[in-house]
């Protein structure tokens, strides 16, 4: 215990770095999610294909090769930046294609009478989305992007490995001081994430149970 | 065809013949702005001048056989820890589904807590645990956090399979006499096995991208031997192809397992047929996650709802 309370200036740190990774790049990956799923489910075929492709090819890279890429291949192409950001950058376009996917799937969901109905009345493409799968999707939209988020807050760990001080590397420096600790301090760090995601998950959880209602 | 527009007319084929140009030529100049970046020389932190990305200096060690057994060093060690993660991960998880169904409520309870603690944990972090508190060596560090992780993962699948059975299933195996745990055996289990193999599947390419992350412990994988050591042994110029190298096996090797699963998912439905047809075309809708892209078009899969926690998760 001692271990952690000399340190907690250090785990405070680290735990607003782990936030401010997990809130930056979500916030990138919900905008750049949003708007492939937008090219994903329109009627040009160019935006499809690219939407498609990009999907697919980034959801098959492991989030740690594409770290790897942001901190260390890119500075040698001469684009420098902070590792914090570096690792941002890294989460948010690892992220994206599942924030897509998620947006897409509750587009999906929406039942196909919904849409035929708002053809039926002459709505128009845009009208028929924004108008009625849109309101409709949001709402389904919203427990599963929660669990990608979540699913962000655990990747957060994954920049420990690139030189970014969050709670794995955090933890993983004070150890080495006190390695008479390290199932105290590797606890004490489990407890910072499930602070931050075990109420995410009951918030998915609420929200599932009212959509669930209302349907 | 989708839903969400008409069969287009002459205008409507018109205006999206133009988008289609205009957000081709615009993706296009995208690619060819990044590719001018890339290949423009550039000078390094020494004030030393390095070719172009494409220039053919950089790409002479395609032909190096040193590469090659490399490469296949480290897949081979990934591939391995992969393997042995994915056999415990599948023990595991059909040890955590029975758990979790179980009917004393004394051995359901803990199971689930356990369940939803494992799956939300950060998977680095379960390996840093088991590495440091247990001294197991990088490997199994890697696979028994895999292993963990996973089987939570997979557990909660095979559960949410035997829960979509009809009722039925069950109550027929017992009422001819067999036991609970016979039913569940050779009743239960392996229709919920067939329903959730895309799933399971799916997973295991997660497990499979994951073992990546023993890199950061110092596992000689893939990650590690091409590309964390490779500048070392073929010079840094490389690094940008040895990363080219080291994703396209990556993204080779994820996407025929995604394949595998497509089309184990489509097997499995042709199979079935009939009444039941709708629920295996639920479970390829929500594994729209899963590489299965395409499987179907928008709006045309019924009520691909809730269960997404079974899902392909990032």
């Amino acid at each position: 215990m001692d271990a952690i309370i000399e340190n907690l200036p250090r785990f405070v740190d680290a735990f607003l770095m782990t936030l401010r990774l997990l809130v930056v790049s979500g916030i990138g990956a919900l905008m750049i999610g949003t708007l492939v799923a937008a090219m994903r489910i329109s009627p040009v075929p160019a935006f499809r294909g690219f939407a498609t492709v990009y999907t697919e090819i980034i959801r098959n890279t492991p989030l740690t090769l594409v770290l790897f890429f942001c901190a260390f291949v890119l500075p040698q192409l001469g684009v420098r930046f902070d590792y914090a950001i570096a690792a941002t950058i890294g989460l948010t376009v690892y992220t994206s294609p599942f924030v897509a996917e998620a947006v897409r799937s509750g587009v999906n969901g929406v039942s196909v009478g919904q849409a035929e109905a708002a053809r039926a009345i002459g709505l128009g493409f845009g009208q028929t989305l924004t108008m009625v799968i849109l309101p409709q999707a949001i709402r389904m939209v919203i427990p599963p992007l929660i669990n990608v988020l979540i699913a962000l807050t655990k990747n957060t760990s994954v920049a420990a490995g690139f030189a970014v001080l969050e709670l794995v590397a955090v933890s993983r420096q004070v150890i080495q001081f006190n390695g008479n600790a390290t199932v105290t301090i590797l606890v004490a760090v489990a407890v910072f994430y499930l602070v931050i995601t075990v109420p995410l998950g009951q918030a998915a959880n609420l929200l599932e149970r009212r959509v669930m209602v209302q349907r | 065809m989708s839903v969400l527009y008409d069969v287009p007319g002459p205008r409507a084929r018109r205006l999206s013949l133009i988008f289609s140009i205009v957000g081709g030529l615009l993706i296009a100049a995208g690619l060819i702005a990044i590719f001018v970046f890339l290949s423009q020389p550039r000078i390094n932190a020494g004030g030393v001048a390095q070719p172009g990305v494409f220039d053919g200096s950089r790409w002479d060690l395609l032909g190096d056989r040193a590469l090659y057994r490399a490469v296949w060093r480290g897949l081979s060690a990934t591939l391995l820890m992969a393997g042995v993660a994915a056999v415990f991960a599948i023990t595991f998880g059909i040890l955590l589904s029975m758990a979790r169904t179980a009917t004393t409520a004394a051995i359901r309870i803990p199971a689930i807590v356990l369940i939803e603690f494992l799956r939300g944990m950060p998977v680095l972090l379960m390996m840093l645990f088991i590495l440091l508190v247990f001294s197991t060596g990088q490997f199994w560090a890697g696979v028994g956090a895999l292993a963990v992780y996973n089987g939570a993962v997979i557990g909660e699948a095979l559960r949410a399979g035997i829960a979509s059975l009809p009722r039925g299933q069950r109550e027929s195996g017992l009422a001819v006499g067999l036991t609970p745990l016979q039913t569940r055996f050779s009743i239960e289990y392996p229709q919920a096995f067939r329903q959730m193999l895309p799933i399971i599947i799916a997973q295991l390419v997660v497990l499979l991208k994951d073992t990546s992350l023993a890199y950061i412990l110092g596992y000689q994988e893939l990650l590690n031997v091409v590309l964390k050591q490779g500048p070392t042994t073929f010079g840094p110029t490389y690094l940008f192809t040895l990363f080219f190298v080291v994703w396209a096996v990556y993204l080779a090797v994820n996407m025929a397992l995604s394949w595998i699963a497509r089309f184990v998912a489509r097997r499995t439905a042709a199979g079935r047929g009939g009444g039941k047809s709708r629920r295996t075309e639920k479970i390829i809708a929500q594994l729209g996650g899963a590489g299965m892209a395409g499987a179907s078009d928008p709006l045309s899969v019924p009520g691909a709802r809730s269960d997404h926690d079974t899902g392909y998760q990032p």
